[in-house]
Parts: C-alpha cells; structure tokens; sequence
C-alpha cells in the first residue's frame, strides 16, 4: 500500500514539477566544442559580473548545436549556437521551416589550425598544404600522372620531411574544424599539385572535382577524430610518427606534448593569424534567436558582453586563450546593440 | 562375472599409498587447475592495484591547491569612483576593475620581500594568479563596502601552471614555448614559497565547489554536479524503487502464469541489457521532445535512469519475493489472510533487505553512468550555479558527477586532466559507500531459511 501512495505521489510530483518548468531564466547555448571554451570563459564572466544565472553551455559540435538551434522557438530550445563555421543555407533554410526566422549572426574572432607532432618525435616543422594533399588525398599527381595514392612515407613527396609512415589524425566530419581543413588545406594542395586540374581534364565536371579534391584516404593512413582534441592528443602521445589538427588554444596549453609545424613557412600565433600570414584560420561565430531576446533574460546583455573589447578585444581574456581578435569587432558590437538579424543590412 | 572384474581393475601392481600414473595425471590437473584460478584471481588483483594505483596517483593532486596570500588595497578612487559608498555604483565596477589590484598587491609583496626578479611590473604577476581572484575581491567588497579604502590580506588561487609546477606536473623545460608563463615566474614562485606567500593547502572548494571556465581550472569543483548527481538519484529512487517493486509483486503473487507474463519476464530481462544509450535516445525523445521538459534538468537524468534501473530493481526484487518460503505465505492464508495481506504484512517484510541490496546496487549503476546523459545535454559548462531550493534542484540545468569528469578529462589545459582523476576517487568513494551500505543491510537482515 505505502509503495502505491509513494508511487502515485511521486508521479504526482514529477507532473507538478513539469509544469513549473515553464519559466527559465538562464540563457542557454550549445554548439561547437571549439567555441565551447570561449563560451564558457565569457559565461563565468558574465555570472560574477551581471545578476543572471550563468548560462549554460553545452558541446556537441556546431553542426548538432545548429540543428538543435533550429528546433524552433520556445523555452525549451536552445538561445545560442555556437558555430566554428558559418551556418549553411540548408540550415537556414530548415531554421525557417520551423519557425526561427530572425537569427543574429555574431562572428567573435578567429581561430587558428595549427600542425602538432610529438614532442620527442620527428621533426615535421614545415609543411605545404601540398604535402598533405599528397599524404592524404586518395589519388595524387605522381610524375604528371593521376595515380591511386602510393605515398607511405613523408618524404615520398617532400625530401624536406621525415622519412616515417604517414599516421595523420584529422578532425572528424561532424566537426567545423575539418571544413577549415578541407577548403585552406586539402582543396589548396589539390590546386597547388595540379591534381585538380588533371581531374577536369579526366572527365571530371569542376564541381565533381572540388568535392573529389576533399576525399581523404580509407587505407588507415588518415585516422578521422570523432572526439576532441584530447583524443587526438592521446593518439599523438601513444603514436611517435603521428602529426594531428589542433586548435591554437589547445597546443598553447600543451605545449609541453606538442612540437607544432609551420604552414608555407609561417608559425602560428595569434599575431600571425590576425595578419592572415598564417594560412589556416577560420572565423567563429555564435547564432542569437532574435525572437526570444527579451523572453529570456541575460540573453541580450549576454551577446553584448561577448562582443564587449573587454571580453573580446586584444587584450581580453579570449584573447589570453588564444582567439585571436576580430579586426572589426565595434561593427559586430553595433550590430548586436541594434539587434541586425541575417540579411537584414545595417 | 569374476574375470570380467579382474579385467576391468586391471590390479594395482604397488601398494595403496603409491599413486598410479592416473592418479598422478588426475592430481597433476587439479594442481593444474589451482594454478590457473588463482592466476586469474592474481590477474584481477594486479589490475585492481593498478587501476586504483593509477587513479590515487594521477587524482590525489587535486585535493591539494597553491594558494597566494595577497594583501589587496581597496582603492576607492578605482572602486568607488563617486565617493558616496553608493552599493550601485561599486557594482558598475567588472572584475576586469579588479584585476589591476590584485595584480598590484602581490607586486607589493614581492618588493617587500626584497625578492629579486627579471619580472618588470606588476603587469607581469597575472602568470600567478588565477583570474578567480577578482571575482572573489568584488563579492567581498558588495558585501562590506565599509572596507573600501582598507588593505585586506585574501588567499587567493595560484594559477593552474604555479599549481602544476608546485604539484610537479609543470616542468621548466616543459614550458618552454609556454606564452603564459616563463621560468621567471616560476623562479618567483620558488622565492615566494620560501617566503611563505605561496603555500599548498586542502582543496575543499574541488570538493564542495562549482564547475569553472576552462581558463580557470584552479578554481573547479565537483560539488555541484554532486548535487544535480543527487536529484537525479532522488527521482530514480521515488520513481524505480516503488513502480519496480509494485510491478514484481504483482508478477511474482498475483499474475497468472500465462503467456503474456512469460513475455513480459523475458522482456524485462532483455531490458537489464539495453545498453544505456539506448536510454538516453529515448528520453531526449521523450521527455525533451515530445512532453517538453526542460533540457540539461537534473529530472530528465532521473527519469531516464529510472527507466535504466527499473529491470534491475525489478529482476532482484523477484529473485528476493521468490526467496521467501511458500510456508511463510501458506502459514498466512491458514490463517485467514488475504493475498494481499499475506503478501504486505509478511512476505515483503522478509524480502526488504533483499529489495534495498538491489535498489542500492541498482542506484549506484545509475550513479555512475554517463552515456545517457550525453544526449540529454548534462555535458558542457553548465554545473555552474547551485539550486535554489528543492524545486531548482530538479528542474535547472545541473551536470551529474561523471558527466562532469568526462567534461573535464576533455579539456585544454592538464589541471583539468587531473581534476577528472580527483572526480573519479570521489566518484569512487561514493559507490564504495553504497556497496557497503548494501552488504551491511544484507548482512543485518538477511535471513536463512
């Protein structure tokens, strides 16, 4: 008998307490595992400094936090998303379709990819976006020729390099990352070898070719990470001949694991990448659900903090962190004082 | 008869005492067999010791933490710029405002101390300093804003890289391309630790404290995912704990033995082992997507572990109901009882300690998973505010205790490597505990028949 009361009363409970989920009062974000550590240093800022709750940040990856931003408008849909890209018109589009409509687009820096090998193992400290189109891609430009890729060893393609197997550990699809990988490294190497050019000649449409240019080998060779940087980093640590993807704030906190290479002969750093010498860099970006600015609270002065020089600018601590600062952050602040939703022009 | 005997012993030619080449070859594979069971006993040993080994040693650092006594001039003409003492104002001030004091104390220290250092400025002592310490500065000055104008000593957080190199996990040569810090700075920390002002000390804020930004891993602590860990304990025992045994006595008293029932046993069964992520898929379905629940809520962990622990409740709480004699019931109806009363006023009596070794094993399985939780957003920075009483507890965002680890494990810098391992013994810790509480329920009110 008391277990039936406890029951009834517990489900009773749970039905009560669902209801009075109605008001929430803390923003929430999820999106890219990129993004994630700035959100989270900006977050803890914004609890200690304003009167609203923390807000809460979730990971997934921008394409999850994407399609759960256009879930739809409600208390029970996410505020933000966090992208290490820019959002797709697909998503866009299936954002419309469910109703979000008004999305502000925030960009909040930029971030760099760097090269990272072993600490102790082999020196690779320069490489061309050729090399690893030549380490990776399926079919590679040998002797003027189009040939399935035989490349096993680094050197292979560049004397400059060390004469050990190719293990590449790449960022898996799901992450924005890899995008950034694929379009300033395996599409450039592709043009720079010629393997593009020989592929249209072949028979190949340009747009057939692009995407051909973005394939990466199946043979074990390149080890797609699903995970975050510390899979990576684990792989590296375990793997003496491995070279990885790495964010720049991730090998700045381990430095003391990670030889980082240059690319086309310049050296990440947050100085270089704000030049744009350094070639692979990406914009990050945040996504504000127009319509429940206002609704829920923080959510405005939240996006406003992020931008603020403070946070954002040089010497803040994204900055310290490794973002590296936007050039053009009083435009992003306007836009976001004045609520400029996508399309819409200042 | 009697040479067909003969035949079949084949006589022993040597005496009793002396073994036969069988009876060697059978003592020989008993011998055998001892060896291999208490290889695999030594096997399970050995990787015990060596997990624990490795857990104690990689974790025990973040119980231990660097901390910086800093004297710290509350300079009214930087906090309180207006001058009337007015709450509103000096809450305009960030802890951006903040930081150049703190800064600017341990500066002072070190120039009292006559320490000599390559550092120029005190600009240079934000590679010591955690950038908890403004925030802690400016809570205190809201709440005594009388002390303005007063030099406070604080004991402020070092930060991670001061914490690793005291800790031994930072090397000089390890930070070598290091952009924040130098071997300056650690040549510093060594002058001021001889000096008394840099000290390590128990970590209770690891224990008790909330989640912190990555930049911050000094200051993260495990204890508010705790709480959201213990909520959704909560809802699993005053969900799973009666729906389960309501369910199993039914089945095991009153159901008739048909197919349908047969069925259902078996499905019950296969549920113990749906992996949990299978859960998890479910209630995002469920309880986020369909009944609209909130997100990252504590609750929604509950329920789905409920759904998690109920075939385990269920299944134990059946084998202990079976466990009681049909005497004792038939003793009951002899009586006069009712089914129902022979079943509540004798029969789940005896069976309780059985029910409650289940439900705690079945809760500490819960404790401990992950998986599911994943989908339901518990992972992230989100175990960042303590709720606001027993309502909040269950409906605002919290992570549970391993989602957190496994948050943490997945972060930059290696202070947040170590404080997974420091979860990981507290997580440890807490199912050690109710393991222990079940074999000694077990133990009190087991009974023999």
């Amino acid at each position: 008998m008391q277990s039936v009361k406890l029951a009834v009363s517990a489900l009773a409970l749970a039905a009560a307490s669902a209801t009075a989920a109605a008001a929430r009062d803390n923003v929430q974000v999820a999106g890219s595992s990129t993004v994630l550590p700035y959100a989270s240093i900006v977050a803890e800022a914004f609890g200690e400094n304003f009167d609203f709750p923390t807000p809460v940040i979730e990971s997934g990856g921008s394409s999850s936090g994407l399609k759960r931003f256009c879930e739809g408008v409600g208390e029970n849909t996410i505020d933000i998303a966090n992208a290490s890209r820019a959002i797709r018109d697909s998503e866009v589009e299936a954002c419309a379709a469910n109703g979000v409509t008004d999305i502000m687009e925030v960009r909040i820096g930029y971030d760099g990819i760097v090269f990272a090998s072993q600490k102790t193992g082999p020196d690779f400290t320069a490489f061309e976006p050729a090399d690893w189109f030549n380490a990776l891609a399926p079919k590679v430009m040998v002797d003027g020729e189009l040939v399935d890729n035989p490349h096993t060893m680094w050197s292979d393609f560049n004397a400059d390099l060390p004469e050990v197997e190719i293990a590449a550990f790449i960022p898996g699809t799901k992450h924005g990352t890899r995008e950034v990988f694929e379009e300033k490294v395996l599409a450039a190497g592709c043009e720079e070898t010629g393997a593009m050019e020989a592929m249209i000649a072949g028979g190949m449409s340009e747009d057939d070719a692009e995407g051909a240019c973005l394939q990466v080998r199946t043979d074990g060779r390149s080890v797609d990470i699903d995970g975050d940087y510390t899979e990576t980093l684990a792989r590296i640590d375990s793997n003496t001949n491995g070279v990885g993807v790495f964010g720049l704030a991730f090998y700045e906190n381990n430095t003391d694991k990670l030889k980082v290479a240059t690319m086309s002969g310049v050296a990440p750093s947050t100085d270089t990448i704000s030049t744009g010498e350094y070639p692979v860099s990406r914009p990050l970006f945040f996504y504000v659900k127009k319509a429940h600015i206002g609704v829920i609270p923080g959510l405005k002065e939240y996006a406003e903090f992020f931008v603020s020089d403070e946070i954002a600018g040089p010497s803040g601590p994204l900055s310290n962190y490794g973002l590296v600062a936007d050039p053009e952050l009083g435009d992003t602040q306007q836009k976001v004082a004045d609520e400029v939703t996508m399309g819409e022009s200042m | 008869m009697t040479d067909a005997t003969h035949s079949g012993a084949a006589a022993p030619a040597t005496g009793l005492l002396a073994t036969d080449a069988r009876t060697r070859r059978r003592n020989a594979a008993e011998k055998r067999f001892r060896a291999y069971g208490l290889a695999a006993i030594g096997t399970g040993l050995f990787f015990l010791v060596v997990l624990l080994g490795s857990i104690l040693y990689n974790g025990v650092g973040a119980f231990q933490q660097t901390f910086i006594n800093v004297p710290v001039y509350l300079d009214p003409e930087r906090l309180d710029k207006t001058g009337t003492g007015d709450i509103a104002e000096i809450q305009k001030v960030s802890t951006f405002g903040y930081t150049p004091l703190v800064q600017e104390g341990l500066w002072a220290v070190v120039q009292e101390q006559g320490i000599t250092t390559e550092l120029a400025d005190a600009n240079d002592m934000k590679a010591l300093l955690s950038p908890a310490g403004p925030a802690e500065i400016r809570d205190f000055v809201l709440a005594n804003p009388d002390r303005i104008g007063e030099t406070v000593e604080f004991r402020l957080l070092a930060s991670s890289r001061v914490d690793g190199y005291l800790k031994g996990r930072v090397s000089r040569e390890g930070i070598a391309d290091d952009r924040n810090i130098a071997v300056e700075h650690l040549d510093l920390t060594d002058a001021l630790r001889d000096a008394g002002v840099v000290h390590k000390g128990f970590n209770s804020a690891f224990i008790f404290g909330a989640d912190a930004s990555e930049s911050r891993a000094e200051q993260a602590g495990l204890g508010v995912s705790m709480i959201g860990s213990f909520f959704m304990m909560l809802t699993v025992l005053l969900l799973a704990l009666p729906i389960g045994v309501a369910a199993s006595i039914y089945l095991e008293e009153f159901a008739p033995q048909n197919r349908i029932t047969d069925i259902i046993e078996v499905n019950i069964s296969n549920l113990a082992a749906v992996p949990s992520i299978v859960f998890g898929i479910l209630g995002l379905a469920a309880f986020i997507q369909f009944a609209h629940l909130p997100q990252s809520a504590p609750l929604v962990g509950g329920l789905v572990l409920t759904l998690m622990t109920l075939p385990t409740i269920i299944i134990s709480t059946r084998a202990s109901l079976k466990a009681v004699p049909p005497s004792i019931r038939d003793a009951a109806l002899g009586v006069g009882a009712s089914k129902m009363q022979s079943v509540f006023h004798h029969v789940l009596p005896l069976a309780m300690p059985g029910i409650l070794t289940g439900t705690i094993i079945g809760l500490a399985q819960a404790l401990g998973e992950t998986a599911p939780l994943l989908l339901i957003g518990m992972v992230g920075y989100i175990a960042t505010n303590y709720p606001e009483g027993i309502a909040a507890g269950f409906m605002s965002p919290n992570s549970a205790m391993p989602a957190q680890i496994y948050e943490w494990a997945k972060r930059a810098d290696p202070a947040y490597y170590e404080r997974a391992w420091g979860g990981i013994i507290i997580l440890l810790v807490f199912l050690l505990a109710m393991n222990v509480i079940a074999i000694v329920l077990r133990r009190k009110f087991e009974r023999r028949w």
